[in-house]
């Protein structure tokens, strides 16, 4: 079955990568938000099995961006990917917390986003 | 890896090459806003984070597509920027230098992956750096005393008292770091929740945005689901408040909006009864620095009409805009315009091949219906492809700004290294030109800010004396006028000294000091574009070695443009570059001479006459003509193209006035054959060499005609020992 994933990220090349390593490896459709409301503005309209977001990006975050999709009571259901180039052990808890599925840090190879992706989606424990 | 996935990589590959050119500019223009702003005060700290952001998402593509040397140098970059902004590390004029150095190590490093094709290519090394610079110093700046602030974990107890965690949880560490700042210097924190249609909440958004910012600090927008409809979201902003309640509210009338305070206020807030309005000022302090006047000489003229936004250092920075100016916009390789571009042009000729069969099936054939609608179908062409032409034109054209922005960098490097202050006044940035031009001119222009900064700007001891400001002003100016783009840089230094001048030419051997004697003023201040003869009095690191002012004028030449100088000692010093307006398609008056067909760029034409030989005068061997009441000298090409041919002028004989910045010359035709659009395309190298042409184009009929380099010819003819080079014959074409 095709799946469908979001990716979130305001550099155009970071979301042309990782859309790019998805589709050549799963059968599925990705769209491509450039910021924390147009994925807000997508969302409700697709129904996405996993959403990929960055942290740092302009007006809302990723956190943000989490915090409202877990609370949403449609889609409560969805996977979320976090990827950031961020190092602090701080940004990572709280990503978890607020109800990440995975915290995948840049630079990652397209194999890693992918079985990311794979591991979140099967219900499978999340690899570290 | 299939074919097709190995395409997908390296289109992406440009995506990462584009974005990060993208990315740098910006970074660099925010620089120069920030250095703008440390001037008068405290950049805004949303400045800051702008800079941080940008290094933060350049480590995360250059890291992501294998790009070493520029991952090491924006991790650095990255790193000092997060202590920056964190307030852990002081912000000095230093520092800055430090950070606008690493954007050009980091331009010469996209450059060099552009060039070779490979992410971790060879950086060549410039004069005082050394390559990419890995690893940017931290050490830089320096880091705040103990005392600056209380540790941070101390701080977030303290918010964890005040604020509630719904808000707190979802901070990142900046944010979290500026609402801590914010809350310890006993500032008012307030919520306010707005209702957006999600359709258009980017628009919505940027609105409050406007109306809030001029208030006091937006710490973050917070989403949230309680409207309960999808359509609709709920957006709480949180809000630092500088100013009164009452100043809140009013932002906020006529808007619907809830207002909730998280942290009251310690202090007494700011009362200014004109910052209640949004509209006084949204920006940082830099905007009303820039603003001022600037302390122009009284030679330098004030900007020709200077537009909002047109002066560099007074963009609008409004938050939020600058995603959707970069989205709107596409980067194209400038080679597929030019393929695009020979396209129109081999469509030109077929558009002349069609028009002419059109014209003999009206005359020679029985059927005119047919031949009347053919020309009424080939005038649609006519124009379709007229409409074509200007569209691609207008693609490759690019404002000026875009390479103001790199002088502006340099302009401040040369000025702190000289430690003499300079205040560069920017005007015209918005002006258009060939995005080809704006390329090949900034090294020409950035010489001659630089001549100007370093021979031309006087010590500020100097000045004082002459009675002018300690801080000089350099202006750059461009405008369009006609089909030309003049660039001016004018300095209000000592200007240049005529006789030092041609004592250098007379050392030099360009000139027997009896030749010297008789040189007007214009001749004696073109002798800085010989070679070797500097405006300096001496020679410094800077301007003295390298490039002269002659490559300046080669460059420049080599784009059909000229340059000139003008001077006053005591007062300063202007040069203008003439340059036109596109080179890729030009209008041209096709000439003929001797039998064959020349094109002569019409932007260089001021008009064309019937020459009677009764009017032309001979004055000290050269011929001249007296045209409403100016000498015009003539130029008969054939002899000048070395034809043998000469003897008086026929009746018949046509002079094309060729007109460029301040100088005319008369060319002698011998008829007008027409007016065509032509495509310029290059000579070989062997015929390169006859550098009076510009290159050669199709005019229909497969026939070729040789473009004139009429700025060439007109140097040339003007050229100080006009017999002692003509130009090598040249081949006939045709």
């Amino acid at each position: 079955m095709t799946s469908s994933y979001l990716v979130v990220d305001d550099s155009r090349a970071m979301r042309a990568y990782i859309a790019g390593a998805l589709r050549a490896s799963l059968d599925c459709r990705v769209d491509e938000a450039s910021s924390g409301f147009e994925a807000l503005r997508l969302f409700p309209r697709g129904s996405y099995d996993a959403v990929i977001a960055d942290i740092n990006m302009p007006d809302i975050n990723g956190f943000e961006l989490i915090r409202h999709l877990r609370a949403s009571v449609l889609k409560g259901g969805v996977a979320i990917v976090i990827i950031s180039t961020q190092t602090s052990q701080r940004d990572v808890d709280r990503a978890l917390e607020l109800g990440a599925n995975l915290f995948l840090r840049k630079p990652f190879t397209p194999e890693e986003i992918v079985r990311a992706i794979k591991s979140c989606t099967s219900g499978a424990e999340a690899a570290p | 890896m299939t074919k097709s996935k190995k395409r997908d990589m390296s289109k992406t590959m440009k995506e990462f090459l584009s974005e990060s050119q993208e990315l740098v500019e910006t970074l660099s223009r925010n620089l120069m806003d920030i250095d703008a702003a440390l001037k008068v005060g405290e950049p805004d700290p949303d400045m800051i984070n702008e800079v941080f952001r940008g290094w933060h998402t350049l480590k995360g593509l250059a890291s992501t597509f294998g790009a070493e040397t520029l991952t090491k140098l924006a991790h650095a970059e990255e790193s000092l920027l997060d202590e920056i902004r964190l307030g852990r590390v002081e912000l000095t004029a230093d520092a800055l230098d430090s950070l606008l150095e690493s954007v050009e190590a980091a331009i010469r490093t996209l450059n060099a992956i552009d060039a070779a094709g490979d992410v971790n290519a060879a950086v060549p090394a410039t004069l005082g750096s050394d390559g990419a610079k890995p690893a940017a110093g931290a050490g830089a700046a320096e880091t705040k005393g103990d005392g600056a602030r209380p540790p941070q974990a101390e701080i977030q107890v303290e918010l964890r008292e005040v604020v509630a965690s719904e808000v707190l949880e979802v901070l990142t560490e900046f944010e979290e770091h500026r609402l801590a700042i914010n809350v310890q210097q006993g500032r008012g924190v307030y919520r306010v929740r707005t209702r957006f249609a999600l359709q258009t909440i980017d628009a919505e958004l940027d609105a409050i945005k406007r109306r809030l910012k001029p208030l006091g600090e937006i710490i973050t927008y917070l989403p949230s689901t309680e409207s309960g409809d999808p359509d609709l979201l709920d957006i709480d902003v949180i809000l630092v408040l500088n100013e009164s309640l009452a100043a809140l509210d009013a932002a906020l009338d006529g808007i619907e909006a809830k207002r909730e305070q998280l942290v009251p206020p310690r202090v007494a807030p700011r009362d200014t009864a004109q910052t209640i309005q949004p509209k006084v000022s949204s920006k940082a302090p830099d905007e009303q620095i820039s603003r001022e006047p600037a302390p122009l000489a009284p030679n330098i003229p004030a900007p020709r009409e200077p537009k909002e936004g047109a002066i560099v250092s007074t963009r609008d920075r409004a938050a939020g805009t600058s995603l959707r100016s970069v989205s709107q916009s596409v980067r194209v390789d400038i080679g597929k315009l030019d393929r695009l571009m020979n396209a129109v042009g081999e469509l030109n000729i077929i558009r002349t091949a069609i028009a002419k069969v059109s014209d003999e099936l009206r005359t020679a054939m029985g059927r005119r219906d047919l031949a009347i609608e053919l020309h009424r179908v080939t005038r649609g062409f006519e124009r379709r492809l007229a409409e074509m032409r200007e569209g691609i034109l207008e693609v490759r054209m690019v404002p000026i700004g875009q390479m103001f922005d790199r002088l502006t960098r340099m302009t401040r490097k040369i000025s702190r290294s000289l430690g003499k202050e300079i205040h560069l006044v920017i005007a015209g940035a918005d002006t258009e030109v060939d995005k080809l031009i704006i390329e090949e001119l900034s090294d020409p222009l950035m010489h001659i800010i630089r001549n100007a900064i370093d021979h031309g700007v006087e010590e500020p001891s100097e000045r004082r004396e002459a009675g002018k400001p300690d801080v000089g002003t350099v202006a750059l100016t461009a405008y369009q006028k006609g089909n030309h783009v003049l660039i001016e840089v004018e300095d209000d230094g000592a200007g240049i000294d005529g006789e030092r001048i041609v004592a250098a030419a007379v050392l030099r051997g360009f000139l027997t000091p009896e030749q010297a004697g008789s040189l007007s003023e214009r001749e004696i201040l073109n002798l800085v574009f010989l070679p070797g003869v500097s405006t300096a009095k001496e020679t410094t690191e800077l301007s003295g070695r390298g490039v002269g002012m002659d490559v300046v004028k080669t460059n420049i030449s080599a784009l059909g443009g000229v340059v000139e100088v003008q001077t006053e000692l005591g007062i300063g010093t202007k040069f203008t570059i003439t340059m036109p307006v596109t080179l890729a398609i030009i209008p041209a008056l096709l000439v003929s001479v001797d039998g064959d067909t020349y094109a002569v760029p019409l932007n260089t034409v001021a008009e064309a006459l019937i020459l009677s030989p009764a009017d032309v005068e001979t004055v000290m061997g050269a011929e001249v003509m007296t045209l409403r009441g100016k000498t015009l000298p003539l130029c008969r090409l054939d002899r000048f193209f070395g034809r043998p041919r000469s003897g008086p002028l026929e009746e018949s004989s046509r002079v094309v006035v060729a007109s460029l910045g301040q100088r005319r010359l008369g060319l002698v035709v011998d008829n007008l054959v027409g007016q065509q659009d032509v495509v310029i395309k290059p000579l070989g190298e062997s015929l390169a060499e006859a550098g009076c042409f510009a290159g050669a184009t199709e005019i229909g009929d497969q026939r070729l005609s040789l473009v004139l380099d009429t700025v060439a010819i007109i140097e040339e003819f003007f050229a100080i020992g006009e017999e002692a080079s003509r130009p090598t014959p040249i081949p006939v074409v045709g």
